[in-house]
């Protein structure tokens, strides 16, 4: 079909180095600042909004916010980026924060397992004495999961994601496939997603999902959450983990309780 | 500041500011405008007449539009632009149902949104975009419901092989992702089709999930990485019994997996955008989307313009520094 006609036309290619006059370079990223200036403009009219929605919930003026309906929320995910989880006085804060609310399972995830380090080996301490009725609950995941004021920590790393699937893949290599001669002569081996469920559980990498994710950070990023775990997770950016603020994880769980999901359907 | 900083730059410090090249495969494009979906319609219309020998109108908006659209793509470009984009068209069912028509309906302008935002993307430079047509899950839905977006999906696929489509003009390389096996035959047959008929393509790549979850994709993964594990151990012994092969211990890395995984030749996406204002994920691309941005604007799939795309983008430049920092981090560690 010939398209030479006035509603088509064909790509010039223009050369790699092309050197535009300046006065085009100075109009072009004046329009660039522009737009970046409408974007952080955007984000200072909501982050005032949501500092006065803020306030307003912390001085118990909206009551639909003081009782909170935490059925649905069976386990609640944090992220964090790994520079700002250095700061584990905003993290046991946080943690306080959420036991208050009456969360009971919170896994606590940053990319280069620093909450391992710091977190984690704080509430071990905390579980071999006898202040507090913390007890280790799966002799598995014992060096990640502790009991601290009724609710469960489970802490995990990068490496409790792509790799703990890999190791599952292993356990069902191992225990399926080779030292059976007669897979030589199959295609692919007959595994199911429960299947590969069961293998994560075997090697310890398998744990509850979270039904929401708060994402402390300056990006909305799940930074590289386990893969399996995050399969209907409501994800949400709360901004940076030095500005957090209990009104805002109230208002997130409000928000959250009155989701409904389809599940594909 | 990428912009500043290369304008007032001695010699020797940062080479001169250049105009975005445009991709190569961008070279030969012959162009339709695709303005917007109001203006399809029009366009097709064109089309047709050109069929029939007749000249097709005049359009000097649509060429104003499209002479806007890239100086706006223009200063885009001064910032770091995404090379994949991921997209759940969540909202099409909601669409028609605001606006008292079928369901149907609903998918089919989502369609047309759909082409647009390629158009869009292509012309921005975004060399990969994913898209999430239809999930596993979608199977559970009313079966007539099923059926007619199994209907859709056959209908525009055929149209991906005429000779005036997309994809033979601008060189699409089209990918399904998915347990292509759940489809009814005449589906997975003309998405196998297509496949083969572009897989030579050099232009953009749109890859559709459909039949897909993410959960199934690292199974069938995992399935791949044992049976190519147990052919490899098989190999070794049944060639020489003495022999030791490297792969005999068992173990199955995350390189295996991600070798064996549908989005092996493809990179990580940069964005993944859930219209209808959903915030999860819903088992899409969970293994590829640690650093990817996650986005999730407010109107619905059939609604998502130009405008929203164009935002999307400048989110992720003024993200970009940070998600370039991690990407480094997680590479040096590797």
């Amino acid at each position: 079909m010939d398209l030479a006609c006035e509603n088509t036309w064909v790509w010039i290619p223009l050369p790699q180095k092309f050197q535009s006059p300046m006065i085009l370079k100075l109009i072009l990223g004046f329009c660039w600042y522009l737009l970046h200036l409408m974007v952080n403009l955007r984000h200072m009219g909501s982050s005032v909004n949501d500092l006065l929605f803020c306030y307003i919930i912390s001085m118990g003026l909206l009551l639909k916010h003081q009782n909170l309906q935490l059925d649905k929320l069976n386990s609640l995910a944090v992220v964090v980026d790994s520079e700002e989880a250095k700061n584990t006085t905003k993290i046991k804060q946080l943690l306080c924060w959420l036991s208050s609310i009456g969360i009971k399972y919170v896994i606590l995830y940053d990319m280069q397992g620093v909450l391992k380090q710091t977190i984690g080996t704080d509430l071990e301490s905390l579980t071999n004495t006898s202040m507090t009725t913390c007890s280790v609950v799966d002799a598995k995941m014992a060096t990640s999961l502790f009991h601290f004021d009724k609710m469960a920590i489970e802490i995990i790393s990068l490496s409790d994601g792509k790799e703990g699937v890999a190791k599952a893949a292993s356990f069902l290599y191992s225990e399926h496939m080779k030292d059976d001669s007669e897979i030589c002569y199959r295609s692919e081996p007959d595994f199911t997603e429960s299947d590969v469920a069961n293998a994560l559980k075997a090697t310890g990498s398998a744990g509850a999902e979270p039904d929401l994710l708060l994402v402390y950070g300056p990006a909305r990023c799940h930074l590289g959450f386990p893969a399996w775990r995050l399969r209907y997770t409501e994800i949400v950016h709360m901004g940076r983990l030095r500005s957090m603020k209990f009104a805002a994880i109230v208002k997130t769980m409000h928000d959250f309780s009155k989701k409904h999901q389809n599940y594909g359907k | 500041m990428f912009f500043l900083a290369s304008l007032f730059s001695l010699k020797g410090h940062h080479p001169l500011p250049v105009f975005p090249p445009i991709p190569s495969y961008m070279y030969t494009l012959p162009r339709v405008s695709v303005p917007h979906r109001n203006l399809v319609i029009k366009v097709e219309k064109d089309l047709e007449m050109e069929k029939h020998g007749r000249k097709p109108e005049p359009n000097i908006f649509a060429s104003v539009w499209r002479f806007l659209r890239r100086c706006l793509f223009l200063v885009l470009a001064l910032g770091p632009m995404p090379n994949h984009i991921a997209f759940i068209m969540d909202g099409n069912r909601r669409y028609a149902k605001r606006r008292n028509v079928k369901e149907g309906t609903g998918h089919g302008v989502g369609f047309t949104t759909l082409t647009s935002i390629c158009q869009y993307c292509y012309e921005m430079g975004v060399k990969y975009v994913t898209v999430y047509a239809f999930s596993i899950d979608n199977f559970k839905r009313k079966p007539e419901e099923v059926q007619s977006l199994m209907d859709l999906m056959k209908e525009k696929i055929d149209e991906l092989l005429e000779e005036d489509s997309i994809v033979q003009k601008y060189g699409f390389r089209i990918n399904f992702w998915g347990s292509l096996d759940l489809l009814s035959e005449p589906v997975r047959l003309a998405a196998e089709k297509v496949m083969t008929h572009t897989a030579d393509n050099t232009g953009p790549v749109l890859s559709i999930c459909v039949a897909y979850t993410s959960t199934n994709e690292i199974m069938r993964a995992i399935k791949k990485s044992c049976a190519r594990k147990s052919f490899r151990t098989q190999g070794y012994v049944n060639c020489d019994g003495e022999s030791v092969c490297e792969d005999n211990n068992g173990y199955v890395t995350v390189a295996d997996l991600e070798e064996n995984l549908d989005t092996a030749d493809c990179p990580d996406p940069d964005i993944v955008i859930r219209t209808s204002g959903e915030a999860r994920l819903s088992n899409f691309l969970l293994w590829q989307t640690s650093l990817s941005h996650l986005q999730n604007p407010n109107p619905l799939w059939p609604e998502f313009s130009l405008r929203n795309l164009v935002w999307a983008i400048l989110e992720y430049q003024k993200i970009y520094p940070y998600l370039e920092a991690r990407r480094r981090l997680a590479k040096k560690e590797n």
